[in-house]
C-alpha cells in the first residue's frame, strides 16, 4: 500500500469538494488520485494489491445519517447509498415487496462483508479477474491501458460472456446492481452542482476499447441513493456458484414479473456472473410480455437472453448454465406465492 | 458427553479439552510472528512474474527512494549460503532452488530480492516499486506442456525404493473374466494454511534465534546451520504454536537461510510476513497426478489382477515423488499386481508433501476404479471391498497388525443409511436435486519415529515435560499432557508441557501421522524411567521394584488406569528417600526396526520413520470408510454434499475429543478436495492464477451442514508401546472417490478428473 492522506468529510458538499477539487481533466474515476470510502471492502483490498494508488481517502462514513435510508414507500422505495448490505437485506418489507433485492444483497458475499460494505460500494465493486488484480501481469487494459488483456486466452472460467469485447472479458461480480436494473432503477448522483437522477441502466459502461472506464461517473461524483418505482413482490435472484456461500455467481439471474391471470403484463430479465456490467436483457422480456408461462417460453427467453453470448477456451458453460438458471429463475418467480 | 467430546469405548483416553484451548481463543497463544523482537527490520519479498529465464535488470531507485527503506537486497548483493540437499537426498530442504542466487528463474513466483525497511508498510510498499526487466524464455507448465521430461521414479528419488509387484498381472489380466481400465486425474492444490510462511531472525553474538512455523525444529535448525555454515547449536528454532502445516513447514523452504544470512550482516533482528499469494510458491504444494488402473476379476468379484500406474509432476532440478502405489498394492487382496511411477518435470517450484500425501490422489484412483467394478459386476460395492478384504500384505505376504477395515464400512453403512439406497443411478432424488450415495475406503500407514523426552516431577506432584513436537492444531500439547498425567498418576492440571523448541529433547517431524505415537511413546517410556526410580528408592530390591512398575500411579490423584488393587506409591515418602526436591529423567525412545543410526539422526534434525509396510514381520495401517451423500441440483448443476459419515479404527484414541476434530477435517478436506480445491495454472506461463482465499476454494460453514464421525474400539499392541495409530491424516482419504462415486449413483456420469465442477456435470 502507497502512503495516502486520510480526510472525513462530515457532509456533502465537503467530500465532493475533496474528491473533484485535485482531479485532473479527463481522468478515469478509477485512477483518480482522490477516492471515497465508504465500506472499505473493495477499496482497500485493491490498494493492498497495488492496483488502486489514491493519493488521498476521503472517508464518507460520517454521511450515513443523511444517506442510509431505508424506505418504502406507497409508491415505491428509497435506498440510501450507504445503507449496510445486511441492514437492507434483513427488512421486512423489502423482503415482502423486492424479494429479488433482499436476495441478491443475502446471497452475496459473507455476513463479514455485508455487515461493512455499503450499498453504493457494492454497486461500485470492480471486477475479480485475477490478471487485473495481479499488477505482476503488465498486461490488462483495464490497469494498463493498451497493454492486452491477459484473461482473454489466460484461465477465463470466471469471464464474461456478454457484453465483453476484444478489449476486455472481465465480469462484474456483483449481485445487487442486477436487481436494481432488473426493476428499473434510478440513481442519485450527488457532485459539484447538486444532486441529479438517472436511470442505474447508464451507469455502468460496457469495456468496449476504454475498459478503464467503467461508469458515467465523474471524479467528484457519489452515489447518495437509489430509487424504485412500484412495487414487486413477484421476483427472485438465482445464484449458481461453486460453493453455498461466500462466492461469486458462475451464473444468477433478478427476474421480476407481473402476471395477472396467467398473463405476464410486464417482465424483467437480468444476469449476473455472465456479464461486463450489470446486463439486462430486453430481448427476452420482450418474449414474456403477453404471454401465458409454459417451460418452452421459459427455454425461448433464455435462449434470447443469451443470443449474443461469445465463450471462451473455460468459459463457455456459463452460456448453457445461464439459460438454464433463467428459465429455472422464471419458473420460480411464476409459481412463487405473493 | 457432547458430540465435540465422544464419550470414550474401550481403549480410549478421556475426552478432556484441549490444553490449549483457553490460550488459542483468548489469543494469548503466540504465533511464530508474534514472538517480540527488538527494533526489527521489515523484510518484504519480491517474486519473479515469469517461470523461466532471466533476470536483466532491477530499476531499484524508485524502491529506495521510499521513506524507511533500510536495503534491497537482490542476486547482486545476497549473502552467500551453502548448498542444501533434498530432504528426500539426506538433506533437508524442500527444494533445492536457492533464491537470489543468481539471475536464474527457475519458476513462477521464485525470490528475486528482499527489500528491508523500518515499517512493514514501506517494505512493501518499495517491493511495490522494483523494477525488473526479464528475459523471458518459454516455461513447461505441467503435463502434455512442450519440453517436459518424463522418468520413472524408481532411481530418481531415494525414498521411492521399489515399484510393487507380484505374482504375473499380465497373464491374469489377459485372462480375467471382468476387465476394467481406467484413467484418473487430481489437480494441482496448495495447503494454505490460516498462519502465513513468515519467518523472524534474531542473532545474539554468533548465536542465531529463529521464530518460525515448522513442522521441523530439528530440522530447520540443522538445514539453516548447513546453509549458513555454523555450528548447529547456534541455531534455536521458537515456536510454541504452528497456525496449521499439513505439510507445508515440514521441511525447509527457500526463505528461511536467507533472512537469518541478511539478519546477520545488518546486524539487527529481521521479520519477515509474506504475501498469500506469495505463500503459493516460497513453500510447497501437492502437484498434479495422473493415473491409469487396470483391474481383473472374476465375475463374482474376487480381484485376479490390478495394476496402478501414476504420474506426478515434479520442478526441473529436484524430483519429488509421493508415490502411492506402494498403498494401493496392498489393500485389497489380489494375487497378480502390478505398478509404476513416474515423474515429469516442469518448470514448476518443488512440490512437497501435502495431507495425506501420497494416499490422497493414489487412493481416489482405486477407490474410484472399485466402484467401477462394482457397478460392471453388479455388485455392492461395500460388499466387493468385503469380497477382496485382506488379512495379509498381498506383496510381502505379512500379517496386518489389525486392520478394522470392513467393521468401519459396516458401523458406517450403518449410521449413514445405506440399505436406503437404490443401487440403480438417477433413481434417487427430492425437489430439484437428484441424490447420489457413494462410499469408499480410507487408510494411512502407521508409522512412528525416534523421539527423546525430558519430564521433572516435583514434590508436589507438578510435573513438567518438555519435548520439541510441534503443535500444528491437532492436540499434541493435550495428549502429551494426558499420557504424563497418566503414567505418573498425577491430576492432568499439574502437568506443563513445553513443546516447539530446539533447545528441547528432540522429536521427529509432524508429519505422516507419527507424532502422536512417537511422542507420547517417549513420554511413557520417561515417566516410567521416574517411577522406577521412585519405586526403587522406596522398595530398593529390584524384584519389588519391578514388580511395583506393574502398579500404575505413584500420586494420591485418581488415574483413569488404576486396577483394583493396584499398588500406591507416597510420592512424598519417595523424595524424602531419594533425598532430592526433583526428579528428572531424560530418554531416547526408538521403534522396533529403526535403523542403527536413529538417535544420531534425531538429534541432526533428520526423520528416521518405521511403519507401515516396512515393518519386517508385520503391516501396519490404520483404516476407515466413508460414506457421502451428493446432491446434484437439475438446472444449475451445482453439486453440494449435506452429509458425510466416516467410521475409522486406528488402535488406541489418545483422546476422542481431539481425534474426532482431526477427523472431521479430514472429512471435511476430503470433500474439499474433490469439489472445491484447485491450483489454476495459465499454461502459457506456467503462473499460478487463483493464488488467494477468494478463489482457491475452500469450503464454508454452509458446504458441510453434515459431518459425522465415528470412532471405533480397536486394540493393536505390535505397533508401539502407546497402541496408537496416526489418524490425522486418514480422514481425508477415500473421500475424493466416495464424492464421485456418489455423483455417478446420482446422475449415472462417471467423473474421473478432479475438481468437479458443475460444468463437468451432464444432464
Amino acid at each position: 500500500m502507497r502512503p495516502f492522506s486520510y480526510q472525513r468529510a462530515t457532509d456533502p458538499g465537503m467530500a465532493v469538494q475533496a474528491l473533484g477539487g485535485a482531479a485532473a481533466a479527463n481522468e478515469p474515476l478509477t485512477k483518480a488520485a482522490a477516492q471515497p470510502l465508504a465500506g472499505g471492502t473493495t477499496l482497500i483490498d485493491l490498494m493492498k494489491l497495488d492496483v488502486m494508488r489514491p493519493t488521498a481517502i476521503v472517508d464518507i462514513g460520517p454521511l450515513a445519517h443523511a444517506w442510509s435510508a431505508i424506505a418504502p414507500g406507497g409508491d415505491g422505495l428509497r435506498l440510501g447509498a450507504l445503507a449496510k448490505m445486511s441492514d437492507v437485506a434483513a427488512h421486512a418489507e423489502i423482503q415482502r415487496s423486492y424479494p429479488v433485492i433482499a436476495d441478491s444483497l443475502k446471497l452475496a458475499a459473507s455476513a463479514q462483508l455485508r455487515n461493512m460494505a455499503t450499498l453504493g460500494g457494492n454497486v461500485m465493486q470492480r471486477t475479480r479477474c485475477n490478471y487485473f488484480r495481479d499488477v505482476s501481469y503488465e498486461n490488462c487494459n483495464k490497469r494498463n491501458p493498451g497493454s492486452g488483456c491477459a484473461a482473454m486466452d489466460g484461465v477465463n472460467r470466471m469471464h464474461a460472456v456478454l457484453g465483453t469485447s476484444d478489449q476486455c472479458i472481465a465480469t462484474y461480480p456483483g449481485d445487487f446492481a442486477q436487481a436494481l436494473i432488473a426493476l428499473d432503477a434510478m440513481v442519485e448522483i450527488t457532485g459539484k452542482a447538486g444532486t441529479r437522477s438517472m436511470p442505474f441502466a447508464q451507469l455502468h459502461k460496457a469495456p468496449g476499447s476504454t475498459p478503464d472506464i467503467e461508469t458515467v461517473l465523474q471524479p467528484g461524483e457519489l452515489i447518495s441513493a437509489f430509487s424504485i418505482q412500484g412495487r414487486w413482490p413477484r421476483s427472485v435472484y438465482l445464484k449458481a456458484r461453486d460453493r453455498q456461500s461466500y462466492e461469486f455467481a458462475l451464473s444468477s439471474a433478478a427476474i421480476a414479473l407481473d402476471v395477472q391471470d396467467g398473463t405476464i403484463r410486464d417482465a424483467r430479465v437480468a444476469l449476473g456472473g455472465v456479464a461486463t456490467v450489470p446486463w439486462r436483457a430486453r430481448e427476452a422480456e420482450a418474449l414474456l410480455k403477453g404471454q401465458k408461462f409454459d417451460d418452452g417460453l421459459a427455454q425461448r427467453v433464455a435462449d434470447a437472453a443469451f443470443a449474443e453470448a461469445k465463450g471462451r477456451r473455460h468459459n463457455s458453460f456459463k452460456i448453457a448454465l445461464g439459460k438454464r438458471v433463467v428459465a429455472r429463475a422464471l419458473q420460480q418467480a411464476v409459481t412463487m406465492e405473493i | 458427553m457432547t458430540a465435540a467430546a465422544p464419550a470414550p469405548k474401550t481403549n480410549m483416553g478421556q475426552p478432556v479439552p484441549r490444553y490449549d484451548a483457553a490460550a488459542k481463543v483468548t489469543g494469548k497463544a503466540t504465533y511464530a510472528s508474534d514472538m517480540p523482537l527488538d527494533n526489527p527490520a521489515h523484510a518484504f519479498l519480491v517474486t519473479s512474474a515469469i517461470a523461466k529465464g532471466r533476470i536483466d535488470r532491477f530499476e531499484l531507485d524508485d524502491a529506495k527512494r521510499v521513506r524507511g527503506v533500510i536495503d534491497i537486497v537482490t542476486h547482486e548483493n545476497a549473502p552467500k549460503l551453502k548448498e542444501s540437499k533434498l530432504f528426500s537426498n539426506g538433506g533437508y530442504a524442500g527444494t533445492t532452488i536457492q533464491p537470489l542466487k543468481s539471475a536464474e528463474i527457475t519458476h513462477d513466483g521464485q525470490i528475486i530480492a528482499v527489500v528491508l525497511a523500518e515499517s512493514y508498510e514501506a517494505a512493501r510498499e518499495a517491493a511495490n516499486r522494483v523494477k525488473v526487466s526479464y528475459t523471458a524464455a518459454a516455461p513447461s507448465a505441467t503435463f502434455d506442456s512442450p519440453g517436459t521430461t518424463a522418468a520413472a521414479a524408481k532411481g530418481q528419488n531415494s525414498q521411492f525404493k521399489e515399484d510393487p509387484k507380484v505374482g504375473d498381472f499380465a497373464k491374469a489380466f489377459d485372462a480375467a473374466e471382468v476387465k476394467l481400465s481406467v484413467s484418473y486425474e487430481t489437480p494441482t492444490q496448495h495447503h494454505n494454511p490460516m498462519e502465513l510462511f513468515t519467518t523472524s531472525c534474531a542473532w545474539m553474538g554468533d548465536n542465531l534465534v529463529i521464530y518460525e512455523g515448522s513442522q521441523y525444529v530439528y530440522g530447520l535448525k540443522n538445514g539453516v546451520a548447513e546453509q549458513l555454515g555454523i555450528d548447529a547449536d547456534k541455531v534455536r528454532v521458537v515456536n510454541p504454536y504452528v497456525g496449521g502445516g499439513f505439510g507445508s513447514r515440514g521441511s525447509m523452504t527457500p526463505r528461511t537461510a536467507i533472512i537469518a544470512a541478511i539478519a546477520r550482516r545488518l546486524n539487527r533482528p529481521i521479520k519477515l510476513v509474506p504475501t498469500r499469494d506469495q505463500g503459493f510458491t516460497i513453500a510447497t504444494y501437492r502437484a498434479e497426478t495422473r493415473h491409469e488402473i487396470r483391474l481383473g476379476a472374476s465375475r463374482d468379484g474376487k480381484l485376479v489382477a490390478l495394476r496402478h500406474e501414476g504420474a506426478e509432476v515434479s520442478s526441473r532440478p529436484d524430483a519429488y515423488c509421493v508415490g502411492g502405489t506402494k498403498t494401493t498394492t496392498r489393500l485389497y487382496a489380489c494375487p497378480n499386481v502390478d505398478s509404476l511411477v513416474s515423474i515429469v518435470r516442469a518448470d514448476r517450484n518443488t512440490p512437497g508433501f501435502m495431507r495425506s500425501p501420497p494416499e490422497v490422489p493414489y487412493l481416489f484412483a482405486l477407490e474410484s476404479a472399485l466402484d467401477e467394478l462394482a457397478v460392471k459386476l453388479n455388485m455392492d460395492p461395500v460388499e466387493l471391498r468385503r469380497i477382496n478384504d485382506a488379512t495379509r500384505d498381498p506383496i510381502d505376504g505379512k500379517p496386518y497388525t489389525s486392520r478394522s477395515l470392513m467393521a468401519c464400512f459396516d458401523e458406517a453403512a450403518k449410521a449413514f443409511g445405506w440399505s436406503q439406497r437404490s443401487p440403480q443411478p438417477k433413481s434417487m432424488s427430492d425437489g430439484d436435486w437428484l441424490i447420489g450415495y457413494g462410499c469408499a475406503a480410507t487408510c494411512y500407514p502407521t508409522q512412528m519415529a525416534p523421539s527423546a523426552a525430558r519430564v521433572r516431577l516435583q514434590r508436589d506432584g507438578r510435573t513438567r515435560v518438555e519435548i520439541a513436537g510441534h503443535e500444528i492444531g491437532t492436540g499434541a500439547y493435550t495428549v502429551i499432557a494426558q499420557t504424563a498425567a497418566e503414567r505418573l498418576g498425577v491430576s492432568l492440571e499439574k502437568v506443563a508441557v513445553f513443546m516447539g523448541d530446539s533447545d528441547l529433547p528432540p522429536a521427529p517431524v509432524a508429519g505422516g501421522s507419527n507424532s502422536t505415537a512417537s511422542t507420547c511413546s517417549a513420554v511413557m517410556m520417561v515417566c516410567d524411567q521416574i517411577r522406577h526410580r521412585l519405586f526403587k528408592a522406596l522398595m530398593p530390591s529390584d524384584s519389588l521394584a519391578d514388580k511395583a512398575k506393574e502398579t500404575v500411579g505413584i500420586s494420591p490423584a485418581p488415574s483413569t488406569q488404576a486396577a483394583k488393587g493396584d499398588r500406591r506409591l507416597d510420592i512424598e515418602k519417595a523424595f524424602d528417600a531419594l533425598g532430592v526436591g526433583v526428579v528428572e529423567e531424560y530418554g531416547e525412545w526408538k521403534p522396533e526396526g529403526a535403523p542403527l543410526d536413529s538417535f544420531r539422526a534425531m538429534h541432526n534434525g533428520q526423520v528416521r520413520l518405521v511403519g507401515g509396510h516396512q515393518m519386517k514381520d508385520q503391516i501396519a495401517y490404520a483404516f476407515g470408510a466413508e460414506f457421502v451423500e451428493i446432491r446434484v441440483n437439475r438446472f444449475t448443476h451445482e453439486i453440494r454434499c449435506p452429509r458425510l459419515v466416516g467410521a475409522f479404527a486406528a488402535g488406541r484414541i489418545m483422546n476422542p475429543r481431539t481425534a474426532r476434530s482431526q477427523l472431521m477435517g479430514g472429512l471435511i478436506w476430503g470433500m474439499s478436495s474433490a469439489l472445491l480445491e484447485a491450483t489454476e495454472i495459465d499454461e502459457r506461463n506456467a503462473r499460478y492464477v487463483n493464488d488467494n482465499l477468494a478463489d482457491y476454494l475452500v469450503p464454508v460453514n454452509a458446504d458441510v451442514p453434515g459431518v459425522e464421525v465415528i470412532m471405533l474400539s480397536e486394540q493393536d499392541d505390535h505397533i508401539n508401546p502407546v497402541g496408537a495409530k496416526g489418524l490425522g491424516e486418514l480422514a481425508n482419504v477415500g473421500t475424493n472417490a466416495a464424492i464421485c462415486n456418489a455423483i455417478h449413483h446420482a446422475t449415472g456420469q462417471r467423473i474421473r478428473k478432479l475438481p468437479v465442477r458443475l460444468e463437468n456435470i451432464e444432464l
